[in-house]
């Protein structure tokens, strides 16, 4: 099939950036996504123009790395799939495609697709696990845990961080980021003991960052390749709720 | 060269335990004055840097993803061993350490695997601390399955990606260290060479991949945690950025290079569709657990899988192997994949797989208990090839997959670089020739976790502080090598691309020295190598600037090191004249096709010595001895 593709350009950070035409011929149904892309930047190296850069790594939707608005859809037009998933077979002959880098304030581009979603690190750092030093772990059957809870803390830690629920927002809010690792830690035992801690520092982070408050759209969940659900950010607000009004341990021996 | 392997002595059960008692300590209150570099931040990059974080080293760890997550550690689909014994079916740690010995065709070190094997239990431990989310039973217990190669059932998993899940706890963990000051994270990174001062391991030279800037990092010692070489194929399960530089220049340096022939084919990937075909993804392997493999008897059978009837179908490796059957090793099931399609038994429209049929399971146990264990592999086959394997068989077929080569590395995992060590798939050290389903994990987080946190302290411990300033000459000598290269990489401004190169070394490499290996082959590769490298450099295009984020500049630095390894892999396969776990030599087969190993003339580790680029590399062997493994044909029948 024969595609048009217009594609979101931007040389660096401070290019004010523009959509370049590029016509893609000889497509496959087979092909993936990012392969058509190959295709097309291979060429543009044969003519000495710089290629698309985007990020991609394992190609097989774990990663998280690749990402970007397909047509104004975070990861193209088919559900539960990432970019580098989403096979040719989604599009007909003589489609046309617009491609553009993620869209929000903490998230800047730094090339072309390539943005900066280093503010997803910096949320897990303040508080997105469980303080076990390696090596004082007690047996692994030591605490059983309920099928039902591990498979659901399994479900929200399928989170591959890839920034489609940010790039979906109209607030371009990374709470279904943040909402899976509280909800994936706050449902096993051995996550209880930092638990009120963990949700109040990982929500002032995610502000600190820049991104912005959930108002229940829900675009989030309906992009996210791996069905991450909106009741984690529901889950999220209890917590957050119950940790801010919680009574704390008594500090003995303080000066007043 | 010299190759101690520094193996403790004393009974292998206890050689682990006596050299932790024997190793010198750094004490708690000097290690923040140590400097540590760790490079790569998948299972074993992000265990250790974690890990030496808490025990209070100064940890600078670097990534050229745009964060740790993403190593391709993530994508490890089946699971991890564990000689924990929770099923009672009569596993031991020696019974993993056996079996990886014998999986390994007896090509590995066994005080090393055996300390695998004994430290497998407390990586369990970890990880369900950390809130990794194991599949479990009803009762709330670990749950188990088996794996290829092994008779009990030891694989903990997490559906189908329990890669990804350790290592997001292994991320969290480092993460953690992170916002505690401990770890300097350096992401965007890439290692572009070691810095050696005096034959000492001193720093690292990195390449800033947004801004293109080359800087210099120092320390006391350098980890290397940079996976395997499987992309020398180009066509691999590997993710498209994987890569041999790390250890390539680390060779170059003075490290040698152990077994590097000895690279791993999965037999469950899916066939490639067509020519533009960017990478092989990879089914996991705990799907022969269910699955049966078959082909039509009749070659050139072109009726679709359900039409043809069970009396017409060859379920071969049932067949050939009663007591395994679907369950035979990775490289049995691999090459009597190949025989089948070769033989015109192939299946699809490009007769280029064997079929893996899920029809029995589902009848047995119905479709919800396979779709709990393999859905989300279901789905993604089905996103690639618009198949269901719900209703029809999938396809597969072999395809590169992991590289039990790598640099040699002593038991306490340093290489004969003093102050240069490598850990996981970036070492040598515990698969042999061949590594079973299952422990790439295992070994990535045993040598984070809790191998090299001690036994860097042992290295660090005994040797003089002396810091070395970044503007020392070795430093700025090595800076000034690495900008050369990427200086002539722009400069050739030829007519090719990166890519067009690396198809052509993958296809060369994946003819002469993949499945099969044969001495003709081997000696007509090591002829064209040298010419494609030379046409590399005298043709390839590298548009764009050096100063700027350049990923073609970065495929052709990666791709210019393939080029070199791709040399020494077919040196070391033609000089490695046996066959032995899954390096396959035509020449060496017993009567009924399966690898004849030659224990007597090569029951060691080929280690390689760099003697510069187009010049014959030095082989070196380190002896392998084995005194609690009775060396024995393989036998899976």
């Amino acid at each position: 099939m024969k595609l048009t593709l217009h594609v979101w350009r931007q040389s660096g950070p401070n290019d004010p950036g523009r959509h370049e035409r590029y016509e893609a011929d000889d497509v496959s149904e087979h092909m993936s996504f990012l392969e058509m892309l190959d295709v097309v930047n291979e060429r543009l190296v044969g003519q000495g123009e710089e290629p698309i850069a985007f990020e991609h790594d394992c190609r097989e939707g774990i990663c998280g790395s690749c990402g970007m608005m397909i047509n104004g859809v975070p990861h193209g037009p088919k559900t539960l799939t990432t970019a580098c998933q989403l096979h040719m077979r989604s599009f007909r002959d003589g489609d046309e495609i617009w491609i553009d880098p993620w869209r929000a304030t903490a998230f800047p581009v730094l090339k072309d697709l390539v943005v900066d979603r280093s503010g997803f690190d910096r949320i897990i750092a303040s508080g997105g696990y469980i303080s076990v030093r390696t090596g004082s772990a007690p047996d692994g059957n030591a605490i059983p845990v309920p099928k039902d809870n591990a498979d659901a803390a399994f479900d929200a830690a399928t989170c591959i961080g890839c920034g489609a629920c940010v790039a979906a927002c109209p607030n371009a809010s990374a709470m279904l980021f943040t909402s899976a690792k509280v909800a994936h830690l706050a449902q096993v035992p051995q996550g209880q003991a930092e638990r009120w801690d963990r949700v109040l520092a990982m929500v002032d982070r995610h502000d600190a960052e820049g991104f912005g408050n959930c108002t229940n759209h829900g675009a989030c969940q309906t992009a996210c390749p791996k069905g991450i659900s909106i009741d984690y950010i529901a889950q999220l607000n209890r917590d957050l709720i119950r940790a801010t009004l919680r009574a704390r341990p008594v500090e003995a021996g303080r000066d007043a | 060269m010299q190759l101690n392997s520094n193996v403790p002595s004393g009974p292998i059960a206890e050689k682990w335990d006596k050299h932790r008692f024997d190793m010198k300590l750094v004490n708690p209150a000097n290690k923040r004055k140590y400097d540590v570099i760790i490079v790569g931040t998948g299972l074993a990059g992000a265990s250790a840097a974690a890990t030496m974080g808490e025990l209070g080293y100064n940890v600078k760890a670097f990534t050229y993803h745009d964060s740790a997550r993403r190593a391709h550690s993530i994508a490890a689909q089946g699971g991890i061993n564990a000689a924990k014994n929770y099923q009672n079916d009569g596993d031991s740690v020696f019974r993993l350490f056996y079996d990886t010995v014998k999986g390994g065709d007896f090509r590995s070190r066994e005080a090393n695997v055996y300390r695998l094997a004994q430290i497998s239990l407390n990586i369990i431990d970890q990880a369900v601390a950390q809130g990794v989310p194991f599949a479990r039973e009803y009762g709330g217990l670990l749950a188990n399955r088996s794996f290829g190669g092994a008779q009990v059932s030891r694989t903990f998993y997490a559906r189908g990606q329990t890669g990804q899940q350790l290592l997001l706890g292994a991320y969290q963990a480092l993460e953690r260290q992170v916002g505690a000051g401990t770890v300097e994270l350096s992401t965007r990174h890439e290692m572009m060479d070691v810095i050696v001062v005096d034959g000492v391991a001193r720093g690292i030279v990195t390449r800033d991949l947004v801004s293109g800037g080359i800087e210099s990092f120092t320390a006391d010692a350098v980890v290397l945690a940079t996976g395997g070489y499987s992309n020398v194929f180009f066509l691999s399960t590997n993710a498209k950025h994987c890569n041999v530089t790390a250890t390539w220049r680390a060779h170059r340096r003075g490290a040698g290079f152990a077994n590097p022939c000895y690279t791993q084919i999965h037999p469950t990937c899916i066939p490639p569709s067509g020519e533009y075909q960017s990478k092989l993804t990879l089914m996991s392997e705990s799907l022969r657990n269910d699955g049966r493999i078959w082909v039509p008897k009749d070659a050139g059978d072109t009726r679709r899988a359900r039409d043809i009837p069970e009396g017409e179908r060859d379920y071969y490796l049932e067949r050939f192997y009663p007591s395994f059957g679907n369950l035979s090793p990775r490289d049995i099931a691999s090459r009597r994949a190949k025989e089948m399609v070769d033989s015109g038994h192939g299946v699809g429209e490009l007769k280029n797989g064997v079929y893996l049929d899920f029809k029995d399971a589902i009848a047995r146990l119905g479709r919800d208990a396979i779709s709990e264990r393999y859905g989300n592999l279901f789905e993604m086959y089905q996103k690639i090839t618009g198949e269901s394997p719900y209703e029809t068989p999938m396809r597969i077929y072999p395809a590169p997959h992991y590289t039990m080569g790598g640099l040699w590395v002593d038991y306490d995992l340093m290489t004969n670089v003093p102050g240069l060590f490598a850990i996981g798939e970036a070492n040598f050290s515990d698969h042999g020739a061949n590594r079973l389903g299952a422990s790439a994990l295992m070994q990535g987080l045993a040598d984070g976790y809790f191998v090299i946190p001690l036994t860097i302290g042992n290295y660090l411990a005994r040797v003089p502080k002396k810091p070395i300033p970044t503007d020392h000459a070795a430093v700025k000598d090595t800076e000034r090598e690495v900008k050369e290269k990427l200086d002539s990489l722009m400069a050739v401004n030829g007519s090719r691309t990166v890519d067009s190169f690396h198809i052509e070394l993958g296809r060369l490499m994946w003819n002469a020295c993949g499945m099969e290996r044969s001495r003709e082959g081997l000696e007509d590769a090591l002829r064209r190598i040298p010419e494609l490298r030379e046409e590399f450099w005298r043709d390839v295009r590298v548009p764009g600037s050096a100063a700027d984020l350049n990923q073609s500049l970065e495929k052709a630095g990666r791709v210019a090191d393939f080029m070199e390894f791709a040399e020494v892999m077919c040196h070391d396969a033609l000089t490695r004249d046996e066959s032995c776990g899954a390096h396959y030599r035509v020449e060496h087969t017993t009567e009924d096709g399966e690898a004849r190993r030659d224990d007597e003339n090569f029951a060691h580790a080929a280690v390689w010595e760099f003697r510069g680029v187009g010049e014959a590399p030095v082989r070196h062997e380190e002896a392998l001895v084995f005194e609690n493994v009775q060396l024995s044909t393989r036998s899976y029948k």
